[in-house]
């Protein structure tokens, strides 16, 4: 078990650089996420914490030991899943599983042991003489995490390990991973470019974009409290409405941010909310079963062509007629105010 | 329809690639009469037997030449060369590929351009080499030489092969506990098995059909390979004596034509996945 410390960590590919200046602190037996599109640098971080890559200048601690200069990946005490899940083709799940145990020259009636053990905690018991070619996607992904299990690592590293699976697969995988990690609490660091992974597998997340941290939070700090217009417009699905208002009781430069799921028809609001009210002109009603996207351009915008998105739950009955302009409202505590030329987030 | 037409193009490129070992094959076992009355008879038929078949040339080739011998010479040079290269061309592919960063590209690449020199402008000063070392006339000249075709073009195919296998795994390999070294021989060997397969089949290949280098260095029939010996000792002068040509050629095809057949897929792979990925 341990933490990790990341110092002013950059890595350059040529004049690119890919990781810019990150400073982290990752707690013993905490499920970190680096969430980012891809390019972030999130992979790369990733891979110089494992050691495949030099960084070109900082520092990485794993379990207070400086590992970032000549220590191999075999002796950082780490076990790394990757997207492909990179099975040994020409062996057996059983064999796959016990290759790290023989690194060690573990005894044979141990790895069978190790092995069967691990197995059944992922319930593959019975694909052991199997080879990786005939196995499904997730039962390889969870091969792919056995091998990772029997290292006994202070540390996991998982690097997009659910995108290979289809959409039904990953929400069970996704809870089993959790579950897992909970369990055996070992320190994890989750690369995904999911933000719907990133929120519901993460203690805390971190936002990354060209190579540079831009937010680190637990998903509800990082939800309701983003600190710029990128990580506002990253998380969330569909991502928060950004607005100027022609408004003179705000500072000029100043935009207004708020959730989808936040703006709503005014009626459905109590009296002692305090409420910002919008003229919503509604272009056109989308029906998703549970939600309904509302889109639309609010008059009171400096831009009045850009869209707006409301989400409006199931639960709301009340028929939107498109081509009409409705009373629509946000509770002035859910509005968040950026800067317009830095994108930081300004206290009003 | 589709299928007709489909098939009626299969056929016809099964004939195309086909007649030629038919010709051999019935040109070897043709009595001389039949061979050579078509030049001055119209009406003779060419591709069928006239004349009852006859075990004459076949006789010729393995009685009156040193066929055996050339092809055991052929077979000894081949295994040398396979060895050599195999030897030298995979670890150096390997090395480029995964080791050398961004100049293993570029160095590839110069590699590679040394096989595009032809034979006829290297064999003057070869031949000044394999004197200095007292190798004249000696089978020990052509597995010297001959590496020097088979090694550039090998170890492009190599890296090019190796681009094609992710790397992620002998990452995997890294991280599971094994240094570079263990790594190296313990698991990308069973991951480049394909790789190593077109490298045997292409020096094979290279080295079976030469034919400058071989004339330049060897002088006794007894050290001759087939693609040297069989041409020597059957055109004379003027004379080619086709019957017992055409049975060399085909001794020797049909037994590459199966190893072939038994490894293309394998061979394709390899060769496609260098080529295209190139």
């Amino acid at each position: 078990m341990a933490g990790i410390e990341i110092r002013n960590l950059r890595k350059q590919f040529g004049d690119l650089p890919a990781v810019d200046g990150v400073n982290l602190s990752i707690r013993d037996g905490e499920f970190l996420v680096l969430l980012g599109s891809s390019g972030s640098g999130k992979t790369t971080l990733l891979r110089m914490i494992a050691g495949l890559e030099h960084p070109t200048a900082g520092e990485i601690h794993i379990g207070g030991e400086r590992v970032d200069g000549d220590v191999p990946p075999r002796a950082r005490g780490i076990a790394m899943v990757f997207q492909s899940y990179a099975l040994y083709p020409h062996r057996t799940v059983f064999q796959n599983i016990a290759f790290p145990l023989e690194a060690s020259r573990t005894p044979r009636n141990r790895i069978e042991e190790k092995v069967r053990w691990a197995a059944d905690m992922f319930g593959i018991t019975r694909y052991l003489d199997r080879y990786p070619r005939q196995l499904s996607g997730g039962e390889r992904q969870r091969v792919a995490l056995c091998r990772a299990l029997v290292r006994d690592p202070k540390v996991f590293l998982l690097d997009e390990p659910l995108a290979n699976l289809d959409a039904k697969l990953r929400n069970t995988a996704r809870d089993d991973l959790k579950q897992f990690q909970r369990r055996i609490q070992t320190t994890t660091v989750y690369v995904t470019h999911d933000q719907v992974e990133a929120m519901g597998l993460g203690d805390r997340i971190v936002v990354m974009e060209h190579g540079k941290v831009r937010q680190v939070g637990t998903p509800q700090e990082v939800y309701e409290d983003p600190v710029d217009t990128f990580v506002a417009t990253f998380v969330g699905q569909p991502p928060m409405n950004l607005l100027a208002l022609r408004d003179a009781s705000l500072p000029p430069g100043t935009l207004v941010g708020f959730r989808p799921e936040h703006l709503l028809p005014r009626n459905v609001f109590g009296p002692g909310e305090e409420l910002a009210t919008f003229r919503f002109a509604v272009r056109r009603v989308e029906y998703l079963g549970s939600d309904r996207y509302v889109y639309g351009a609010v008059a009171e915008s400096a831009a009045p062509e850009a869209t707006i998105i409301a989400k409006l739950p199931g639960t709301i009955p009340l028929t939107i007629p498109e081509g009409e302009t409705h009373e629509f409202a946000v509770p002035r505590r859910l509005l968040r105010y950026f800067d317009a030329d830095t994108g930081l987030r300004r206290r009003p | 329809m589709k299928r007709v037409a489909l098939y009626a193009a299969a056929l016809g490129f099964t004939l195309f690639a086909g007649f030629p070992f038919y010709w051999m094959l019935i040109t070897t076992f043709k009595q001389n009469r039949d061979l050579y009355v078509g030049a001055s008879d119209l009406s003779h038929i060419p591709w069928i037997f006239n004349d009852p078949p006859t075990l004459e040339h076949v006789k010729l080739l393995f009685g009156q030449t040193d066929f055996l011998r050339w092809v055991l010479n052929t077979l000894l040079v081949v295994a040398a060369v396979v060895v050599i290269t195999v030897a030298v061309a995979v670890p150096a592919g390997y090395s480029l590929a995964r080791l050398a960063g961004r100049w293993g590209e570029r160095l590839g690449m110069g590699i590679f351009f040394t096989y595009l020199i032809p034979p006829t402008l290297l064999f003057v000063p070869f031949a000044r080499l394999v004197s200095v070392l007292g190798l004249q006339d000696s089978l020990a000249s052509l597995i010297l030489i001959y590496p020097t075709m088979t090694i550039p073009f090998c170890t492009w195919l190599v890296m090019g092969f190796l681009r094609s296998v992710p790397w992620e795994i002998e990452e995997q390999a890294m991280i599971d506990g094994y240094s570079r070294l263990a790594v190296i021989v313990k698991v990308a060997p069973r991951l480049i098995v394909p790789g190593i397969l077109t490298v045997i089949v292409f020096s094979f290949t290279l080295v079976l059909q030469e034919f400058v280098y071989a004339l330049t260095f060897i002088s006794s029939v007894d050290k001759m390979t087939v693609s040297l010996g069989v041409p020597i000792a059957l055109v004379r002068g003027d004379v080619y004596h086709w019957g017992a040509l055409m049975a060399a050629a085909l001794f020797t095809s049909i037994p590459l034509a199966i190893v072939y057949n038994v490894f293309i897929d394998r061979f394709i792979q390899g060769f496609t996945m260098g080529a295209v990925k190139g």
